[in-house]
């Protein structure tokens, strides 16, 4: 393989950035429901 | 629960995709996208001309084409919002949620560029109408996230204006297109983009273009349903706080008259 | 109520709402007397970061030139609308009746009116210090209207845009400055034709310029009074 370095590069900044972006999205969900289901059991 | 009462259009609010869908998606796009490191890694042959650093295409490629369907998105999603007869708060916050999303791919699209021009052009950033245009783009809906993050005083209001400053920076997009295309052709040598860099594609790196532009897409629907449903619990979540915050006051107030 | 209106009668409040924030300006000196001396400084740094002996300053004056102008047009931007927080000032503006239209194309004129004073003397000020000649005076002279209408309009729709949101005076140039990039881009190029160039290269560029004081304004008319309303 050529430039594998350009290529190990392109891969991981577009999946870090991809992964990054899902996990936190999915865990900021989950804190969100978490907070919002207590008052709503309660009623 | 008196967000449904709020609902005028008749549309599903605090889901924008059935949950069978939702997971439906979710494992496709898990599916594709290992498919995809297989064979934008392995499966398709190497480049003659850009040798291997040809396949930061298969992930650059995607992404700029999200990148402009996720504004185009915004964009509609916007009018929608702004014409009266189909005005929903869903509207709004699929424009934020599909904006941030765009910003996300813009700037993927961006680095990725440079990665591949890097080896294939000799730098990391050249002057092409292209990348300008992109790198332009970028910052007009960075802006545009920029303000929707600031809260208003009232929501109905605050979204007709972020719906108007989505619309105000789509406008400017051709704009920025032509003249920055004129600007790099008018008068300006050859450019980079050489013919000879673009032969006959491969059948399978064509294909493997293809899966990436299908893996990516269901990315952007499977996110932009988690963005949109993160929105409506931080909604739901400060109309809460209100109601507290006014709870308090009143007994306290109660309690000293009491 | 609104039945009524003419065009006659929207040209009429917009210069009403000109000559109010004009006068106010001519009473504060905030234009005169903080943004212009802010826009000489400017060029007069140009001439510091860049070599003012090889001829490099003439060659970029157009640009530096209209960079100089782009960063007093945030400044005059957030003054117009500063003007309108204090004393209920807004309240007052909205309680008149006046048509939304009215006031964007009144605030958008009192901007372009200082803009165009600006513009002047930082012209005269690029032709001193610079050492720059002007071959078509027709073509800078158009392309100065054009390029201030369309900076003038998107400066009064993103003034309002932000005003009253808290963090107005770090998103503005945020929000501004890749909107008005084509009018940057546009402008120096005609500008470059129009001073040392061959003037007749700059239509194109003059086109684009008015195509985008056109879009621009006419958006600013349909919207301006939405985002009036909601200005906090």
């Amino acid at each position: 393989m050529t430039d594998v370095g350009y290529v190990i590069a392109g891969w991981s900044v577009a999946g870090i950035v991809l992964g990054a972006y899902t996990v936190r999205l999915v865990l900021r969900i989950r804190r969100a429901e978490r907070e919002s289901a207590p008052p709503e059991s309660n009623t | 629960m008196s967000e449904a009462e709020r609902d005028d259009a008749g549309l599903p609010r605090d889901e924008l995709l059935a949950p069978m869908l939702r997971r439906v998606i979710g494992v496709v796009t898990i599916v594709s996208l290992v498919a995809l490191v297989l064979f934008g890694l392995w499966g398709a042959p190497t480049d003659e001309v850009q040798g291997d650093a040809q396949r930061v295409m298969y992930l650059h490629v995607p992404s700029a084409w999200l990148a402009y369907l996720a504004f185009f998105v915004t964009a509609a999603a916007s009018a929608l919002f702004l014409w009266r007869r189909t005005r929903a708060e869903v509207w709004d916050r699929l424009a934020g949620a599909s904006a941030e999303l765009g910003v996300m791919f813009t700037g993927l699209a961006l680095v990725l560029g440079s990665i591949w021009g890097r080896p294939v052009w000799g730098v990391w950033w050249a002057w092409d109408a292209r990348l300008v245009s992109t790198a332009l783009l970028f910052f007009l809906f960075l802006g545009y996230c920029a303000l929707r993050r600031i809260p208003a005083a009232d929501p109905v209001g605050g979204a007709k204006r972020n719906a108007i400053a989505a619309l105000i920076a789509f406008v400017d997009v051709p704009i920025v297109h032509f003249s920055v295309e004129w600007w790099r052709t008018l008068h300006q040598q050859a450019t980079v983009f050489n013919p000879q860099l673009n032969p006959q594609i491969h059948g399978v790196m064509g294909l493997t273009l293809w899966l990436g532009t299908i893996a990516f897409t269901l990315l952007y629907v499977y996110l932009l349903d988690r963005r949109y449903r993160l929105a409506v619990l931080e909604d739901g979540r400060a109309d809460r706080e209100l109601e507290r915050a006014i709870a308090e006051r009143i007994s306290t107030s109660r309690g000293v008259v009491a | 109520m609104t039945g009524e209106r003419t065009e006659v009668s929207i040209w009429r409040e917009a210069a009403l709402v000109a000559g109010k924030d004009l006068r106010i300006e001519a009473r504060a000196r905030v234009a005169l007397g903080q943004i212009l001396p802010f826009g000489l400084i400017v060029i007069l740094l140009f001439a510091f970061a860049l070599d003012p002996d090889r001829g490099v300053l003439t060659r970029v004056a157009p640009g530096l030139f209209w960079i100089a102008v782009l960063l007093a047009t945030l400044l005059a931007v957030g003054r117009a609308f500063a003007i309108e927080t204090h004393h209920g000032a807004r309240d007052g503006l909205r309680m008149t009746g006046l048509d939304g239209g009215a006031i964007f194309l009144g605030k958008a004129t009192a901007i372009a009116v200082q803009l165009a004073a600006l513009e002047v003397v930082l012209g005269v000020g690029v032709i001193v210090l610079y050492g720059v000649d002007v071959n078509g005076i027709g073509v800078v002279v158009l392309t100065a209207v054009a390029a201030t209408v369309g900076l003038a309009a998107t400066g009064t729709l993103y003034g309002v845009l932000a005003a009253g949101l808290r963090l107005r005076e770090t998103l503005l140039p945020l929000l501004l400055l890749p909107v008005i990039a084509p009018v940057m881009l546009g402008a120096t190029r005609a500008f470059e034709d129009g001073l040392g160039g061959v003037p007749g290269d700059a239509w194109p560029w003059l086109g684009i310029l008015t195509v985008f004081a056109v879009i621009y304004t006419t958006i600013g008319v349909m919207a301006f009074g939405a985002l009036w309303e909601e200005a906090a």
